[in-house]
């Protein structure tokens, strides 16, 4: 079963005499349980991908429907099934992460959310604890500020947040990007985890090839805000049809010079 | 002869004193390019700050920095501005901050110049010219009419790079040079810090989260954890037979292209016996970084 | 020495809500009181001397504390429960209510205080009232373009993104994020404000457009000096009003450092 079908989505910015174009003609299925990585350096329009996929903005042109139904924002039945299956995971975690509240309230904000129904467990105090447990952090975390954390520690805040609704979906806009490269692996094995424990759907954006690699089953190459090439991990790197995917590939691997 | 030699350097900041740097001991010789491997919070931007005289007024110092003989700790603001920019400069981790952005990149950069020699107008202009041009800056008569905004990452950093090559320096120290962009540009920009460094016969310390840069920069590696050098040796012993258990984890950290798909990755931790967590271990993931832009504070740990 | 001016400035806010308070149950003399003993000198009797109709000085200034400070919670009061949430809408709506809500604030920004003031008078009578509700009214715009600038850099922030996935409401998300988050710069602007009124109403006061002769407040007084006659009647408000507004300002730096979880050292 598709859970997001992109149909020829493009997203321009600004007037239409200067305008950027985003995103252009994008079409993509993303199944159930398959684990997606959106690769693209700064300006691919992967992170306007991602955010229309999280409803956080809407396509140009073309259409995107979720589960079946086209995705429109403004619609607050539809918005509110998005919202109760799909959330996000943020590159800065130092942003990401409001410097004024205190853990547990970040981490239970989408449980008081109006618009995330059905599967929100009734106590929220047990649910925060319980997905602290499951991100590694001690339950007594909860009384803290996210600045009295280590960025690591702080992206593994974000996700406790982001699994506390108990969604099916899983975005991460460069998940472990802005982190350390020690620090990379502990939350790259706690998204690996997760994933497969809670059986999400995972979609990925990352200019981490290596990080893609490692983590997911599908690969799509975004350039310059086209879809360069789409398809599964191992054929994708294996055998890149594209140039640009070649290029990537071979900036990718900086420790074998 | 070194052209820097840090000896017993402490650090520690406020009324806490809490103890950033621990008696860093470290030297570079002429011509010479030292990598400084560290987790963010093991201390090696400070260590960078300190060389440059950029610590903030609450930091307490104690052991020399050595620069050419000179003791950097002990010099005022006055001395230590006649050898900053001139002998001794900084390649930034962000180049939109570290550029003025009301000001056109030529200008800032022939500044740095006339601030530091007699020389007229032309001829700062034909050097800015010369070195943008060799930075790789294409058509560097546009590029120093430019504005910082008007360039793209890549570019910014050639730029960041160039002025700090601007007046020959004995040593640049090159603080993430290339975290904030990405990979693609990476390699060029590393490309031209190489065979600039090369060319200018400069000396470097370069400083790194990641092993691999580093390996691929420098002939010699230190790396610094939680205020202490653990480990220095040539980039090849390092990284062939590293003999601490934090190097080894950053070794490993460092390629995770060398896992197989949808195995588990390794971590720091792994490295550690359990007699090693008790005493260091535990910092791997350490907490907070303790420079908030107000400054160095000591926050609570978490645990 | 932060530490030293923030204390400085609680220190000079303190006396004026000190003087404030005692001066509602108890003052040396009934500052209205007139008296035989016109512009004496400071004594025993009169701590600060009497005015041109000999009445007690000190008695009038505890006195004056309590409109200063009235006048000053009062202004900013309207201004910052105007300002703030016109603000924040600016900067988190549609384009179309922040063009409005801004060319609006323009607006009312071109008016003056005093012009405000006058209109008001003329149409109430002079009053410490129509003097506070002007100033307050002539502040709002100064609220509204710092709340709606502090809510745009908040929004650019990606918590708010994070809590629009969560299925946070807008209103939700002004509140909960939104307002905690620029409430630092709020309360510094609210401190500056504060100051601004009390030498906004001493000015008017100073113009008759304010508080009526038998109310005692600083700027009245030193409206009614004489500085030839006796020139200390004249810098005792004077310094009264000085040191009232370098009080709050600095205080106001305080307020911010104090409203910053992240400035906080936890010892």
């Amino acid at each position: 079963m598709s859970v997001y079908t992109i149909d020829h989505v493009s997203r321009r910015f600004g007037s239409r005499r200067r305008s950027t174009q985003a995103l252009n003609d994008v079409t993509l299925s993303v199944k159930e349980h398959e684990r997606w990585g959106i690769v693209g350096e700064s300006g691919s329009g992967k992170t306007t991908l991602l955010k229309i996929l999280a409803g956080l903005d809407s396509p140009s042109e073309g259409k995107v429907l979720f589960m079946g139904k086209c995705l429109d924002i403004r619609d607050r039945a539809t918005l509110g099934d998005l919202r109760s299956s799909v959330q996000m995971v943020f590159q800065d975690p130092r942003s990401s992460l409001d410097p004024r509240m205190r853990v547990g309230d970040i981490i239970s904000e989408p449980l008081r959310s109006p618009l995330v129904k059905g599967k929100v467990p009734a106590d929220a105090d047990a649910r925060v604890a319980e997905v602290l447990d499951a991100v590694g952090l001690p339950a007594d975390s909860q009384r803290l500020f996210a600045h009295e954390f280590s960025g690591g520690q702080r992206q593994r805040i974000a996700l406790a947040r982001a699994l506390a609704p108990n969604p099916s979906i899983l975005l991460a806009d460069e998940p472990v990007s802005a982190l350390d490269v020690s620090v990379r692996a502990h939350v790259l094995n706690l998204i690996d985890d997760l994933v497969d424990s809670m059986g999400l759907t995972l979609i990925m954006v990352t200019h981490d090839l290596a990080v893609v690699r490692h983590t997911c089953d599908h690969v799509g190459v975004l350039y310059q805000g086209t879809l360069v090439e789409a398809g599964p991990t191992a054929e994708v790197l294996n055998n890149p049809r594209e140039e640009y995917t070649r290029t990537l590939l071979a900036s990718t691997r900086l420790g074998h010079a | 002869m070194s052209v820097l030699d840090v000896k017993d350097l402490s650090v520690d900041f406020g009324h806490h004193r809490n103890l950033v740097l621990d008696k860093v001991s470290l030297a570079v010789d002429d011509g010479q390019r030292l990598g400084l491997v560290g987790a963010s919070g093991s201390g090696k931007t400070v260590l960078a700050s300190a060389i440059m005289g950029l610590l903030p007024d609450n930091a307490h110092i104690s052991g020399e920095i050595l620069f050419r003989g000179t003791n950097l700790a002990s010099l005022g603001d006055r001395e230590f501005s006649k050898i900053r920019g001139r002998k001794l400069s900084m390649v930034f981790q962000e180049p939109m901050t570290a550029l003025d952005p009301t000001m056109k990149v030529g200008l800032q950069a022939a500044e740095l110049i006339s601030l530091h020699r007699d020389s007229n107008p032309m001829a700062t202009r034909d050097r800015v010219e010369q070195v943008f041009d060799r930075v790789g800056l294409s058509d560097a008569g546009k590029v120093t009419n430019a504005y910082p905004h008007e360039l793209s990452g890549g570019q910014r950093q050639r730029v960041i790079i160039a002025m700090a090559l601007m007046n020959r320096p004995a040593l640049v120290i090159c603080d993430e040079p290339t975290t904030a962009l990405d990979a693609t540009v990476q390699t060029q920009v590393l490309d031209v810090l190489d065979s600039e460094l090369a060319a200018s016969g400069a000396a470097c310390l370069f400083i790194s989260h990641d092993l691999n840069l580093v390996a691929r920069m420098c002939n010699e590696v230190a790396v610094i954890h939680a205020g202490r050098i653990v480990e220095r040796g040539t980039t090849e012993d390092v990284l062939n037979s590293p003999r601490h258990p934090y190097t080894r984890g950053l070794l490993a950290t460092a390629r995770i292209d060398q896992v197989e798909p949808g195995e588990r990755l390794p971590v720091i931790e792994d490295f550690y016996t359990p007699d090693d967590r008790d005493n260091a271990g535990r910092h791997t993931e350490l907490p907070r970084r303790w420079v908030s832009q107000y400054g160095p504070r000591q926050w609570r740990r978490s645990r | 020495m932060k530490r030293f001016t923030v204390l400085f400035g609680l220190v000079l806010a303190g006396i004026v809500a000190l003087s404030a308070l005692v001066s509602l149950v108890w003052t040396p003399y009934n500052p209205n009181l007139v008296s035989s003993s016109r512009y004496s000198p400071p004594s025993w009797t009169h701590i600060l001397g009497t005015d041109r109709l000999g009445m007690d000085t000190f008695s009038r200034i505890m006195t004056g504390a309590q409109t200063t400070l009235v006048v000053g919670i009062l202004a900013v009061a309207i201004a910052a429960l105007i300002g703030v949430p016109l603000g924040i809408i600016a900067g988190m709506g549609r384009k179309v209510a922040g063009e409005l809500i801004g060319r609006a604030s323009d607006v009312l920004f071109a008016l003056p205080t005093l012009l405000l003031a006058v209109l008001l008078a003329a149409a109430k009578g002079a009053s410490v009232t129509t003097a506070t509700v002007a100033i307050g009214i002539a502040t709002i715009p100064v609220f509204q373009r710092m709340a709606r600038a502090a809510t745009l850099t908040i929004m650019s922030q990606d918590y708010v993104l994070a809590a629009e996935v969560s299925g946070t409401p807008r209103s939700m998300i002004a509140l909960r994020h939104v307002l905690p988050n620029i409430a630092p710069l709020l309360g510094v602007q609210a401190a500056a404000s504060f100051s601004m009124a009390i030498l906004a109403e001493a000015g008017l006061s100073y113009l008759g457009l304010s508080a009526s002769p038998t109310t005692p407040t600083w700027g009245r007084m030193l409206r009614d000096a004489n500085l030839f006659a006796a020139p200390l009647q004249a810098i005792i408000p004077g310094a009264a009003i000085a040191l009232a507004v370098l009080g709050f300002n600095l205080l106001g730096d305080g307020v911010r450092d104090y409203l910053d979880p992240r400035l906080q050292e936890v010892r």
